[in-house]
């Protein structure tokens, strides 16, 4: 099987609109939740989030592309950008046509959705713009990347809730590996914050008022954000041949699923999904130095994954580090993993560990090393990062410093 | 005459139990009834929407809410509560 290495990545995000500026939060702690700013927020009982501030759609598309992109799929486009343009490639002839897109959408153009329904419901028109499917369908995002960048090959995306963004990237790993793609282009976005997408969060009742606070015995729910990372996943001996900087290798992936309950989450198929994972990439949980955890901050996630963590890792669950960067970025939902994963190449790349931020008192049924609010400096070798997704679907990535 | 709170919210409970109304016991817990969490939150909604009020109810920290669940009569002491806090504002 052939070998898969990362050569781009990119981002916007609460933290930041580009990597650099995302990583420098993340090893400074910062917190990008805040109050949100969009319609209606008033009506809302939750009124905070990791909302991307002070962007301006004008300067970086025009009329026609902002008629046709979404919120999530302008996110998706300025990602794919920095990622692509870090790897150095360019798409042409054999090469576009042996590379594709693997994204991870959970919602689409929910606030096309939003929009779109007020027109209807609230103003009572019986007109709307001509371009609402294409603009909201969920795909629009992976479409458009391959249109911008001539990319020909599997073109596809993934929605599984909190999942989305690790199952599309355990997609891109596994083309190139059986030799199906020599390049993908992979991650995921989501742009959920308006009335509509967070309304829905309020009913189930998880989410937290004021912040998030993985793994914190006073934490009181999940905050949403929004944003995008994309990756260049490339096979190895092509990054070699053209001499590409390589930011950290691929070398396993498993998913599963729970088969048991629509919300909750269950110990047993989370620890299964990491061993699983392990096992593909063939090595020891001793290799393992940091997990980036799923980590929502909500009661039920939390312990049931620390739980999980010590048994896939058995003793050396003591021994590594564990933490929640949606404590600073918020949940991305289907873009989660996506954003996550950078907190993976950090560790791996530069050897600092991303804190969990907000952490304020020890949770006995928590009892890891949650590199609580201060990052850390570790030589890491392998992480893990999970996602443990509403509709007991789990997808974990195991990833190799370069 | 309208129904009592009581009456209302054993109905709610109830519904979501798959239960008779009689069959609901003013010290059954939610448990004794076989209502999980997504029950839980999906008779809340219910009781709000009957009663036009707001329930202080979060799933992550139920033992720190106002709304006290643990049992049949407490969730009907706590919906009075909020009735008469929230009625004619």
């Amino acid at each position: 099987m052939k070998r898969v290495v990362i050569t781009g990545q990119g981002t916007i995000n609460a933290l930041g609109t580009n990597v650099p500026q995302t990583l420098e939060a993340m090893r400074e702690g910062k917190c990008g939740i805040g109050p949100l700013e969009i319609r209606d927020v008033d009506r809302l009982a939750i009124q905070i989030g990791g909302q991307v501030k002070g962007y301006d759609p004008d300067t970086e598309f025009n009329r026609q592309q902002i008629a046709l992109y979404d919120r999530f799929t302008q996110f998706t486009l300025l990602a794919a950008r920095e990622a692509i343009a870090q790897s150095g490639l360019s798409f042409m002839g054999d090469l576009a046509a042996r590379s594709g897109v693997v994204l991870g959408n959970s919602g689409g153009g929910m606030n096309t959705l939003d929009d779109n329904y007020r027109t209807v419901y609230e103003e009572g028109k019986n007109r709307v713009h001509p371009f609402v499917v294409p603009k909201l369908m969920n795909n629009a995002a992976a479409s458009h990347v391959s249109m911008e960048f001539n990319l020909k090959g599997p073109t596809f995306t993934v929605a599984t809730a909190c999942a989305s963004s690790n199952h599309a990237m355990g997609q891109a790993f596994n083309l190139i590996r059986c030799g199906m793609a020599e390049v993908m282009i992979t991650g995921g976005s989501e742009a959920m914050l308006c009335f509509g997408g967070v309304k829905a969060w309020e009913g189930l009742r998880v989410m937290s008022k004021d912040a998030c606070r993985p793994f914190s015995a006073n934490r009181n729910g999940m905050v949403q954000g929004e944003g995008a990372a994309i990756f260049v996943f490339e096979e190895y001996e092509h990054a070699k041949a053209r001499g590409a900087e390589i930011i950290a290798e691929v070398i396993g992936f498993a998913m599963t699923s729970d088969a048991a309950d629509i919300v909750m989450p269950s110990k047993q198929n989370a620890a299964r999904t990491m061993t699983l994972a392990m096992k593909d990439a063939r090595i020891n949980p001793e290799k393992v130095g940091y997990i980036n955890a799923h980590g929502t901050g909500t009661a039920a996630n939390d312990k049931t994954e620390c739980a999980a963590v010590a048994d896939a890792l058995g003793h050396h669950a003591n021994d590594l580090m564990i933490s929640s960067t949606k404590s600073m970025h918020g949940h991305l939902i289907g873009g989660t993993g996506a954003v996550e994963l950078l907190a993976c190449t950090m560790a791996l790349k530069d050897g600092i560990v991303a804190p969990t931020i907000g952490y304020e008192e020890p949770d006995p049924e928590c009892a890891l090393d949650v590199v609580p609010n201060v990052a850390r400096e570790a030589k890491i070798d392998v992480v893990l990062s999970n996602a443990f997704a509403f509709g007991g679907l789990n997808a974990v990535l195991a990833l190799r410093r370069a | 005459m309208a129904e009592s709170v009581k009456d209302q919210v054993i109905a709610i409970i109830a519904e979501q139990a798959v239960l008779e109304p009689g069959d609901v016991k003013m010290d059954s817990t939610l448990e004794d009834l076989g209502i999980d969490s997504l029950g839980l939150v999906e008779s809340i909604f219910s009781i709000e929407e009957a009663f036009d009020i707001s329930v202080p109810f979060n799933a992550n920290e139920p033992e720190q809410s106002d709304f006290d669940i643990s049992s049949v009569a407490a969730i009907i002491g706590a919906v009075e509560g909020l009735v008469a806090e929230q009625s004619g504002s």
